[in-house]
């Protein structure tokens, strides 16, 4: 009996000793929490993306709280509520976020392009991408592995005859498919644009026309129809300065392969708040 | 007690007694934080903190209070609460006085707390009659001996992660055949330490 008693006590005056010099560091060692990171953090949806450019959201709540950046509105998938919320946390003036998309700038698909060797190895593009720059005819087009598609935290991409596509309706613009692209086809682009070249082909036309229907051949034509002079051709691909760009459309219509389209994005998806 | 001695300690931890390849102590954070490189060397290198550190506290304990008193058999729960104690106590410490180290082995140290490595060692150390010196160089070869696990295995997953196991295969059940693999391959390692000085 006084084994266990014994046994008992030590066992309790072991724990109490601990807890003493543990009660006492936590009341000593106290470190003050910075009580704007909580409610900031409060207010950021939790999504993780880094499409603010910090290491997910505590990252940014981080900066945030303490003052490294006072920029309020960088959270794009929170858009205008949360840089609101954060803004009224911190007393600054939110400003606006630019509700942003992802584009892919090719539309190669199966009608337009073919393939050129039989690949048959890891079904990703960063590794098809290795085989003599993936086993499409163009080897600047989209290889159609879907690796854009697996990193997507909104399932907002889709593989569809051969090329990736963006649901407007689902994508939040965070950019993580921009950065996995291996062929860098993705930009992340206000949703206000309309006029989109749907081509990355940075070859001579000829060369172009023989791989891809769908390719820019850079023919000027756009270039010459602009009404804004927002078009220059670089490497035979057409670019649009959407600074400049007053979405009339007029490119479009004279396109000779097709390949700048008039797209409406419409209105940003509503952010869904995670809850942790 | 030789330095040679102090070396064979220190190599048979990592190698031939490697805690969790070879003795299947702390195949939680084996398995659970192994997906990346930065966070298997972050883990083992809190781990490797930790068993020293656990080492220093519950070796005095274990010879000066509970031997002497009878208490033998009172070890493993007195160190577990000696070691849940004082893991708490250094997350609390070095949150104040270094917030570098405690951002880097911040996350990890909770984890710590009940990892069985960390008791594995404490007794090893009771069981085979170390000295002190002695227990606090094996604590340190296991640690690093389940850092090479850590970061070997890190390794080992990325590449399963990126390839196309069959669909019964996929996700843990493949990642625990590539384990058992890798401690196969520890036991070729068995007699290289004993006959290191040789």
């Amino acid at each position: 009996m006084s084994t266990i008693v014994l046994a008992v006590v030590a066992v309790t005056v072991i724990g109490l000793i601990c807890a003493v010099i543990l009660a006492i560091a936590s009341k000593v060692m106290a470190v003050p929490v910075n009580e704007t990171y909580a409610k900031v953090r409060e207010c950021l949806p939790g999504a993780n993306c880094g499409a603010c450019g910090y290491a997910g959201c505590d990252g940014y709540a981080d900066a945030l709280a303490n003052g490294m950046t006072d920029q309020v509105n960088l959270c794009v998938p929170g858009g205008n509520s949360v840089a609101r919320q954060v803004g009224a946390v911190l007393g600054v003036d939110a400003g606006e976020v630019t509700p942003k998309v992802a584009v892919i700038h090719c539309g190669g698909n199966c009608d337009s392009t073919g393939l050129r060797t039989d690949y048959q190895g890891i079904h990703s593009c960063a590794a098809a991408m290795l085989m003599y720059g993936g086993n499409g005819n163009c080897v600047f087009g989209c290889i159609g592995y879907g690796d854009c598609m697996s990193v997507c935290p909104q399932n907002a991409i889709c593989i569809e005859r051969g090329i990736a596509h963006v649901d407007p309706r689902a994508c939040e613009g965070c950019g993580q498919c921009a950065k996995k692209c291996p062929k860098n086809l993705i930009t992340i682009e206000n949703r206000t644009v309309k006029t989109l070249v749907t081509c990355h082909n940075q070859d001579k036309g000829a060369l172009t026309r023989k791989v891809c229907s769908h390719g820019c051949i850079g023919c000027y034509k756009c270039v010459k129809a602009c009404p804004e002079q927002a078009i220059t051709v670089e490497n035979f691909l057409a670019r649009i300065d959407y600074s400049k760009c007053r979405n009339c459309g007029e490119c479009a219509k004279v396109c000779t392969t097709g390949c700048i389209v008039l797209s409406d994005f419409g209105p940003a998806p509503v952010m869904e708040v995670a809850a942790d | 007690m030789s330095f040679k001695s102090l070396i064979i300690i220190v190599m048979s931890g990592i190698l031939v007694n490697n805690y969790t390849l070879r003795q299947f102590l702390g195949i939680c954070p084996f398995l659970g934080v192994s997906k990346e490189l930065k966070n298997a060397t972050g883990m083992s290198i809190a781990v490797i903190f930790v068993m020293l550190l656990a080492t220093a506290v519950t070796w005095p304990i274990q010879t000066h209070l509970l031997t002497p008193n009878g208490m033998g058999y009172l070890q493993t729960v007195v160190f577990i609460l000696v070691i849940a104690a004082l893991v708490q106590l250094v997350e609390t410490i070095i949150k104040k006085y270094m917030p570098p180290l405690y951002n880097a082995l911040g996350v990890y140290l909770p984890l710590i707390t009940t990892n069985c490595a960390v008791l594995g060692v404490t007794i090893a150390n009771i069981d085979k009659q170390y000295t002190f010196v002695q227990a606090l160089f094996n604590a340190f070869g296991s640690g690093v001996g389940f850092m090479l696990a850590m970061v070997l295995f890190s390794g080992v997953r990325g590449q399963t992660e990126s390839s196309e196991p069959p669909e019964s295969f996929k996700g843990l059940p493949i990642t625990l055949v590539s384990a058992a693999i890798l401690s196969l391959s520890f036991f070729g390692f068995n007699g290289v330490v004993e006959n290191l000085f040789r």
